[in-house]
């Protein structure tokens, strides 16, 4: 039986780990590369990078990280931000990168995906979402809307035709995060976790909300995803990941024991 | 020194880093002098069958392969580089290799996990892997310990060659072969320590076939 996959996930900035509260306020607090072997020491089933750099400076940086990273782990990982064409993937792959994510870019071009998943395979392509509960209305009838540009920008779309979208044209996965949780570790978003992987064959990361390991049982529960996503209970020691997996494996869901 | 061959398959360059990493020397390469001077060939692969065939048929690298094989040089096939081993993958409806009796299928959606979720495919992520019986490659490593994969078809190969076994919605074979030779469905390089450990023991096959002969 397939394992349920704990992640933590990494904010870059210049290269520099960090990691925001609802977008905002970020604060350097440490190096990726270390941060990512530990973790990999640790037991973490897959690794996410998340590139908060703007800049094309800064997407260089962060091709050197990827690469840093690729020698010293051996376990799948992916890099997400300011990736919008098919080259910019390509140089994250060719890095040493097993999938990458796009978020902003695809919805303002959704036939990069397709584009993807032709050139590298659906198993490469990941689309982060980012969304928000609105009241229900004609336009989004599932009463969630998917925003951009770190939560600041509405699109006037339905985020479970978008979650069906995606993999139409040849998402590997879908992260799903929930900017109303994010940074409240008061759990995940579990109505709109379950909601979109009921309706999509493809793998779902449940993300934003964690604040303890029984929000991680229950997005993977009554959330039905497939792998939760973490980063400040990890990142502030708060939690470690052999201890998330004992408990995970208490509460009777299955997850990769032996690393 | 391993030949990693290089048909523009993908996850090569991640398997050298996990060579390099264990400093087991390795060059990837499509020459058939370097693969013949080589202790032992892995054969890597993502993407699809029938790409994978026609860029083998193209550079001659399908008649090394067989003839390295037949002279009894140790190989190692990974995902792809596992299933076209065979002699068809219905994926592209390739003919494939013929080194191994037997034939690839796809997972059928229908099909249902231990707890009763019907599966997704590509099957993705961390699995176990049971062996059916001895092999080499696998020794030393825990009977918990997982592996990651990252495939929709699968190996069929002829029961005698199923050395084992993992349960998505049905068992599957994820490891085939005979002492050196053997297939893999997973992504050792991929998949941590189990996975390194699943190198080393392929190059110390390797090794001692080289100091044999």
């Amino acid at each position: 039986m397939l394992s349920k996959r704990v992640i933590p996930c990494l904010d870059v900035r210049n290269g520099k780990l960090t990691k925001g509260v609802k977008f905002a306020g970020n604060v350097d607090i440490g190096d990726p590369v270390e941060t990512a072997r530990m973790y990999y020491e640790q037991g973490a089933d897959e690794i996410v990078f998340y590139d908060i750099t703007a800049s094309s400076e800064g997407r260089g940086i962060m091709l050197d990280v990827v690469e840093r990273v690729a020698a010293q782990i051996f376990i799948p990982f992916s890099v997400g931000g300011g990736i919008s064409t098919v080259e910019d993937m390509r140089a994250v792959l060719v890095a040493g990168a097993e999938k990458i994510s796009v978020n902003s870019a695809a919805v303002k071009n959704p036939d990069i995906i397709s584009q993807g998943a032709q050139a590298f395979g659906s198993q490469c392509v990941v689309v982060g979402m980012d969304v928000k509960k609105v009241p229900v209305s004609e336009t989004i009838p599932s009463g969630y809307e998917v925003v951009i540009h770190g939560g600041r920008k509405a699109m006037g779309l339905c985020a479970l035709d978008w979650a069906k979208t995606v993999e139409a044209l040849g998402a590997g996965e879908i992260c799903l995060n929930s900017i109303d949780a994010d940074g409240t570790k008061d759990g995940y978003e579990l109505t709109l976790t379950r909601l979109v992987a009921e309706n999509v064959g493809i793998p779902v990361i449940a993300s934003g909300g964690a604040g303890n390991p029984d929000h991680m049982a229950d997005a993977l529960t009554q959330g039905k995803a497939q792998a939760a996503l973490i980063a400040s209970i990890v990142h502030y020691g708060e939690y470690t990941l052999p201890g998330i997996k004992e408990h995970l494996t208490a509460r009777g869901i299955k997850v990769r024991s032996v690393w | 020194m391993l030949a990693i061959l290089d048909y523009k398959a993908g996850n090569q360059t991640s398997v050298r880093r996990a060579l390099d990493h264990l400093g087991i020397p390795c060059r990837i390469t499509s020459d058939p002098a370097v693969i013949a001077a080589a202790s032992g060939i892995i054969f890597p692969g993502v993407g699809a069958a029938g790409q994978a065939m026609d860029e083998l048929t193209q550079t001659g690298l399908d008649a090394v392969i067989k003839a390295q094989v037949d002279a009894g040089k140790p190989l190692l096939g990974i995902c792809v580089g596992c299933q076209i081993l065979l002699d068809y993958s219905p994926e592209n409806d390739t003919k494939a290799l013929g080194i191994v009796s037997g034939e690839c299928a796809m997972f059928n959606r229908s099909l249902t996990e231990e707890d009763g979720v019907p599966i997704r495919v590509p099957h993705m992520g961390w699995n176990r892997v049971k062996p059916l019986r001895d092999c080499e490659i696998l020794r030393g490593i825990e009977p918990e310990a997982e592996f990651y994969f990252v495939h929709s078809y699968y190996p069929v190969p002829a029961p005698e060659f199923v050395l084992a076994e993992t349960f998505y919605g049905i068992d599957f074979c994820s490891v085939h072969g005979r002492p050196g030779l053997w297939a893999v469905q997973f992504h050792p390089e991929k998949s941590g320590r189990p996975g390194l450990t699943l190198l080393a023991n392929f190059n110390a096959y390797c090794r001692e076939a080289a100091h044999a002969q």
